[in-house]
Parts: structure tokens; C-alpha cells; sequence
């Protein structure tokens, strides 16, 4: 069976982290809210997973609903 | 027991509030923002559902741009301090709360130029007369929505329109109207707006924020207070963005659920259906007071100018003996005095000695008016 590709935003903050966990919900895309990973950031916030087969699509509700992100990264 | 110190502290409050806080200490608990645990993001959805509700209520875009204080203070002390520089001029009204003169007359000492514009006995602002007071120096006016002493609504849609026009910046103390009045910060032209959580929103204590209009950038409003945030720890400077940049420290996250449940509440209701019946109780009430010899209201007796906060005195009292009789007799609660607004009571005519206040709120009924009525009708009367 083949393993999911996950990829991950990190954002300014936890707060745009759920602000982006809401409009990805509002879209049904699946996401989950993680600590940020420690090789991405050194920061000790929050990081949205999504499926990667799900990039598009995400990046498109997020500017839809004028929710920027930093960083995306292949987990 | 009647409880009419609504304009104070609202009471009592949906059980939904006391739910909501419940489910948080017994449930979730932890620190929003930080740890990224269930628990922790559970607590952060709590204090953004807290935004997104405030956010609709007030018809503000982004709900990242509700920033959370303590009350509708410090809120106003963040806007106020955080905006204004020595060489800035600043309007505000003779109607004000300390909560804005205070800062304001702090802020004059350190080269903040500041005109109070004069409103007239009953409390009513001319709008002719903010605009004459605008110079090239003014960055910003200052309003209340609607006075905490006469319950007089100020003209703020027509000063954020000749304000916006100017291309000032428009900061509203929305205290005795957030949950009582229709806002809307778009039509409104209201660039920063004040508000707690523990009045007319139905939330406790604790509780209040600053809604940023989008014209305002991040980077000119200087923060109260600088601090851990659960965002940029690599760095010991500030973050630059919303809300993070105001909300420095554990926020009050038991309160924030509380005050969420109480918005839902309000936007459950329609803030114009809650109006409705507290001016039907106001109505009543001017109705029977103005009915009395001996006794003299204070604000407009038109019930379009004005909110449920009802001022007035007996002939011969002091308001504090009045509001201690009320109490003792009666079981009526009540508030005496200057109610933290000097200028409003100068503007009056009832400085020093202040006035009795009575504010009604969406779990008064008019049979409890008709009480208290015939309470100040013995009282007036001498028995």
C-alpha cells in the first residue's frame, strides 16, 4: 500500500493557522493542525498537514478566502 | 431583587455563557496559540470563533483583526496611545468616559494637541461642530457611541462620513452600544472600534478588544504591551502582524468562550429585536419619571437618540441616598454618582453631585419597571 504524501504551511501565526484550518474545512479539504517541525521553523507555533495530492486545491481556497500563508513544505 | 446596572456590568447572562466557560475549565483548559496539541488547538478554535462572532457582529472582514484586551479600557488606551504622537491634534467630545479622557488629558501633557467639542445639555453632538475643529494637524477623532451617563446616542455614522472625508482616523468607544445597537464598521467609517465584553454582549468580565478597520496599517498603531505571543519565538523583537502584535500573553481563554457564547447569543436574538425591548422598557421608564414632581431626567426623551441607560435625580437628594434606599427597601440595584464621566455630568449640569442611574437590560421586564417606578414615586414622595 502506498504511504500518503503529506506537505505543510506555516503561517505568521496559530491564530492564521485556524484561520486557514477554517477556510480549508469550508473547501472539504482535509488538514490537521500540528506542531511546526522543528527542521522547517524554530518557531513554536502551530502547522497545517495536508495531503499533498490536495496542493491546488488548497492554495485556491486559501486565496479565495484571503488567507496568506509563509512557507509550504513536502513533510 | 431588580438588577438595573445593566450599563455596568450586564446580569444575569444567557446559560450558555456560564455553559461555554464550564466546558472550557472542565474540558479544554490549556493555552491557545502555543503548544499545538489537541487541547491547546482546541482552545485556539474557541478564541478565533470568539473573533469570527465579533467579526460578524460588527461587519468587519477579517476576524484576525479583532484584537483582544481586557475591557473596552485598555482597549481605547491601545488605540489612543498606540496612534497618537506629541504634534498630533486629536477631537473628542465633552460626553466622553475617563476611559478616553483620561488617556487623552495624559497624552496632552506629552505635545498631543486635544479639543473637546461642547455638546449640548441633553448630550447631543452637532457634527458641524467636529468639523470645525479639524486642522491640518488632526490624525484622529474620538467618539462614544452613546454616553454611560444620559444614554444619548452620539451622530457617529455622520461623523465617520465628514472624518473619512478629511481622511482622519475615526475611533468609536462602542461600550454602551456593542450588542445593544446596530454597527457596522464599513457604513460607519469607524476605523478602530472599542468594545467589552461584559455589557450589552452578555459575556463576563474580563473580556473586551479592538476591531481594526482595514484602512488602519499594522504598522501604525504602536502596541500597549510586548510580550510572549506563541508566534516568532526565534525572535526577541515583536511580531509585525494581527493580532499577535496586541496580544501579548496568556489571553483570558475562559472568558473569550464565555464572551463567544454571549455574541452568539446577541446575533442569535438580532442586536435590533434586544433593542426593541429594552427601549420598550425605556420607554416606560422616561414615561414615569418625567410623570413625577420632584424629579428630573437627564438625555433626550427621544427614544431614537438614545439607549436603555436612563439619569436622573430627586429634588432635594442625594443620588447616593437614593440608590442606597433603592437597594435596602427595595431590592433595586442601581448606580450613584459621576459614573467615571466628569465631563458628561459638567456638560449636564448635575457635576459634582452626580445623578441616579438606571439601565435596563435584556432580562428586565416591565413589571420590574412598574416596581421601581412606584419605588421612586414613595421615595420622591418622602414616605
Amino acid at each position: 500500500m502506498e504511504q500518503t504524501q503529506h506537505g505543510v504551511l506555516l503561517f505568521h501565526s496559530t491564530n492564521w493557522a485556524l484561520k486557514a484550518e477554517k477556510a480549508a474545512k469550508q473547501a472539504s479539504i482535509e488538514v490537521k493542525l500540528i506542531p511546526t517541525p522543528r527542521h522547517l521553523s524554530s518557531d513554536c507555533g502551530t502547522a497545517l498537514r495536508f495531503r499533498w495530492q490536495d496542493r491546488d486545491a488548497l492554495i485556491q481556497a486559501l486565496s479565495e478566502r484571503e488567507v496568506t500563508f509563509e512557507h509550504m513544505a513536502e513533510l | 431583587m431588580i438588577y438595573f446596572d445593566n450599563a455596568a456590568t450586564s446580569f444575569p447572562k444567557p446559560p450558555q455563557v456560564v455553559e461555554a466557560i464550564s466546558h472550557f475549565l472542565t474540558e479544554i483548559g490549556a493555552s491557545p496559540g502555543r503548544s499545538a496539541h489537541r487541547l491547546s488547538i482546541e482552545a485556539g478554535r474557541i478564541v478565533y470563533d470568539a473573533r469570527e462572532a465579533l467579526a460578524e457582529l460588527f461587519r468587519l472582514d477579517d476576524p484576525l483583526r479583532v484584537v483582544f484586551s481586557a475591557n473596552a479600557t485598555q482597549s481605547l488606551n491601545l488605540a489612543l496611545r498606540g496612534l497618537l504622537r506629541p504634534g498630533d491634534h486629536v477631537i473628542t467630545s465633552s460626553m466622553e468616559h475617563n476611559s478616553v479622557m483620561r488617556p487623552l488629558r495624559a497624552l496632552e501633557r506629552q505635545g498631543v494637541r486635544l479639543t473637546v467639542v461642547p455638546c449640548s445639555s441633553a448630550g447631543m453632538l452637532d457634527p458641524v461642530d467636529v468639523e470645525r475643529g479639524i486642522g491640518a494637524d488632526t490624525r484622529l477623532v474620538v467618539l462614544n457611541h452613546a454616553s454611560n451617563v444620559t444614554g444619548t446616542l452620539l451622530p457617529v455614522r455622520a461623523v465617520g462620513r465628514l472624518v473619512r472625508e478629511h481622511g482622519l482616523f475615526f475611533l468609536v468607544d462602542a461600550a454602551q452600544t456593542a450588542g445593544c445597537y446596530p454597527l457596522d464598521m464599513e457604513a460607519d467609517h469607524i476605523d478602530l472600534l472599542a468594545f467589552t465584553g461584559h455589557k450589552g454582549l452578555l459575556g463576563p468580565t474580563g473580556t473586551g478588544g479592538l476591531c481594526l478597520g482595514s484602512r488602519l496599517r499594522v504598522d501604525e498603531l504602536e502596541p500597549l504591551m510586548r510580550g510572549g505571543t506563541g508566534s516568532r519565538s526565534e525572535m526577541e523583537e515583536q511580531p509585525d502582524f494581527v493580532p499577535d502584535k496586541y496580544e501579548s500573553g496568556t489571553p483570558n481563554t475562559l472568558g473569550l468562550a464565555g464572551l463567544e457564547a454571549g455574541v452568539r447569543f446577541v446575533l442569535e436574538k438580532g442586536v435590533s429585536h434586544m433593542r426593541g425591548h429594552e427601549m420598550e422598557l425605556t420607554e416606560l421608564l422616561l414615561g414615569g419619571l418625567t410623570s413625577m414632581d420632584g424629579v428630573t431626567v437627564y438625555g433626550p426623551l427621544d427614544l431614537k437618540q438614545r439607549t436603555a441607560v436612563v439619569s436622573f435625580n430627586i429634588r432635594g437628594m442625594e443620588p447616593s441616598e437614593v440608590a442606597l434606599r433603592l437597594d435596602e427597601e427595595y431590592d433595586i440595584m442601581c448606580r450613584p454618582g459621576l459614573h467615571c464621566a466628569p465631563a458628561a455630568h459638567k456638560t449636564i449640569g448635575t457635576f459634582p453631585q452626580g445623578t441616579v442611574r438606571f439601565a435596563s437590560g435584556f432580562y428586565n421586564s416591565a413589571r420590574e419597571v412598574e416596581q421601581a417606578l412606584a419605588a421612586v414615586r414613595a421615595i420622591a414622595l418622602g414616605r
